[in-house]
């Protein structure tokens, strides 16, 4: 025993060697260019540390386009989260018949997936000028989307709603399983408790599921926030979305300022990490419950 | 279940699968309206017989199949390895895994572009090769996640120790383990990941056009600003190979079922 003990020290010398394909690769492609982006965000063009870059993010048309792109991905992760919830809620509560589960599941998987070009190309081909649900509504209601509706599919709203078409099938990967986590002896113990299904709903099912709707609301809001080619493929510049414009910035430096564009970067990175923080924190609260 | 109840039910899914199949059969629609007043598939013709539809296409996939090899070659010994030697490893390698969740992926080009650029210690972004080692890395990275994940659960299936330990009697190095007896037993695991990774980085936009690559995302956007119908049939293309190779997962899975090896 005593010959024995000094291998595993020498072993696991070799253990490490066999994970640094792995953490190269990490570092080189992952870590260190988020770190140059992160440490430039606090530098000035010497490579001093400065808090300006952070501070002048509050000039010029920054933060009305981080307000813009915070009110599109709360808009689209609150409406993903309501629609997809109904969704999944119908599938397993059973309003609708068990069958359709699995294919409603299976599709999510894969249009949850599909953000990018495509997608753009797809909702203005839908609700474009000249698309199918407008000219469709146009000649039979005599009803014109930017006139009557003032919905114009290069807006605000029109991206909200083209971001949904990925935000929905995600709420509804995601919440299928803590709805079905629900035990039916719980709605049974407050039917016996004299309880009406709306207070069961307001005092038992919603504080176990609020976690994981919070939870949720959160990663769909970070899945917004980032996505890039849909909204330069549909807006391409006319709208003022953080993406598009730390896009221009990496082209041809429209901010006049390198670092002011690492600071863009860096409040990026800071927006997303909150929320798929808030994701993770949430998701081990509603874990608890749903075993 | 109340009558009520059941309508509503109805109707959410009515909407939301409204909601997932007009736009589709909008595009569609839209892609065969190239010719005026009848429906035909000139828009098609006019981008098959592009010149830059074939390149950039051929360029995508071949960039699909690099990150492929690639990620398969960094994910698989890693997990492999994980499993066997470092359990404890797993949540650090797991969370390293779903980093490309949290940093958008246009931050990371970012960050490849400032770093890697002609006067830095490894100046990728300077030559032809360099750029397209760099994208092919980067799509790792984007698909790392999926991958990750993908080969991870094709390995609980699997009796690693065992299987690693009867090889290790058997004569067999690392490598042999590796390739002949780990590789072959996730391989719908790896095809699935597979699978996904190409529906990811055929129409990926973002790093192919910050990097000035010729790739199909960035080709699909330029087009989509100049041209009135083909872009809409370009996307039908995309729209089907992503949920063609996502049928395809489906049905690797499905064979999976079959028992792998066990002990």
């Amino acid at each position: 025993m005593n010959q024995a003990s000094p291998a595993p020290r020498l072993r696991l010398s070799f253990t490490w060697l066999g994970l640094m394909p792995f953490v190269i690769f990490v570092m080189l492609f992952m870590v260190l260019p988020t770190m140059h982006i992160v440490i430039g965000a606090f530098q000035t063009r010497d490579g001093a540390f400065t808090l300006q870059n952070i501070v002048d993010l509050n000039s010029g048309t920054i933060p009305s386009s981080y307000w813009i792109s915070v009110k599109i991905s709360v808009a689209s992760a609150a409406l993903g989260c309501l629609i997809g919830f109904g969704m999944a809620a119908a599938v397993v509560f059973g309003a609708v018949p068990r069958w359709v589960r699995s294919p409603l599941m299976t599709f999510s998987g894969v249009a949850s997936n599909f953000a990018g070009v495509p997608l753009a190309f797809a909702f203005l081909a839908t609700f474009g000028p000249v698309g199918l649900v407008t000219v469709f509504l146009r000649n039979n209601f005599g009803l014109v989307l930017q006139r009557d509706l003032g919905f114009n599919i290069l807006s605000f709203w029109g991206l909200t709603v083209t971001y949904l078409f990925f935000q929905i099938p995600l709420m509804i990967l995601i919440i299928t399983p803590a709805l079905e986590g629900l035990r039916r002896e719980w709605r049974e113990a407050a039917q016996v408790l004299g309880a009406t299904t709306l207070q069961y709903w307001r005092m038992v099912a919603m504080p176990i599921l609020f976690p994981s709707l919070l939870g949720t609301f959160a990663l769909l809001f970070a899945n917004a926030f980032g996505a890039v080619a849909t909204a330069i493929a549909l807006t391409g510049s006319s709208l003022n979305i953080v993406p598009i414009q730390l896009y221009a910035q990496i082209r041809g430096d429209v901010l006049g300022n390198p670092h002011l564009g690492y600071a863009m970067a860096f409040g990026m990175i800071v927006v997303t990490a909150i929320a798929n923080v808030v994701y993770i924190w949430l998701r081990i609260r509603a874990e608890r419950w749903l075993k | 279940m109340s009558i009520g109840a059941r309508i509503i039910g109805w109707g959410v899914l009515i909407f939301g699968l409204l909601y997932f199949f007009v736009p589709l059969g909008g595009l569609f629609e839209f892609s065969l309206k190239a010719r005026r007043g009848v429906y035909s598939l000139d828009a098609y013709s006019r981008v098959w017989a592009d010149p830059q539809f074939q390149a950039t296409f051929g360029y995508s996939v071949m960039m699909a199949l690099a990150t492929i090899v690639i990620g398969i070659v960094i994910v698989v010994p890693t997990a492999f390895w994980v499993r066997l030697k470092m359990p404890w490893a797993r949540p650090y390698v797991e969370f390293m895994t779903l980093l490309p969740l949290v940093i958008p992926a246009i931050v990371i080009v970012f960050g490849y572009i400032r770093l890697y650029n002609t006067s830095s210690f490894l100046p990728l972004t300077g030559s032809v090769l360099g750029t397209n080692v760099l994208l092919a890395f980067g799509y790792t990275v984007l698909a790392l996640p999926y991958m990750y994940r993908a080969v991870d659960t094709g390995l609980r299936t699997i009796d690693v120790a065992t299987l690693t330990e009867a090889a290790q009697i058997l004569g067999a190095g690392w490598f042999t383990i590796l390739s002949r007896i780990i590789l072959p037993n996730v391989v719908p695991a790896v095809l699935s990941g597979a699978f996904l990774t190409f529906a990811i980085v055929i129409g990926e936009f973002t790093l192919a056009a910050l990097l000035d690559r010729p790739a199909f995302g960035p080709y699909l956007q330029r087009i989509g600003a100049n041209k009135a119908y083909e872009p809409f049939a370009l996307s039908v293309i995309a729209f089907g190979i992503t949920w063609g190779c996502l049928a395809l997962i489906q049905l690797v899975s499905r064979f999976s079922k079959a028992a792998p090896a066990r002990f």
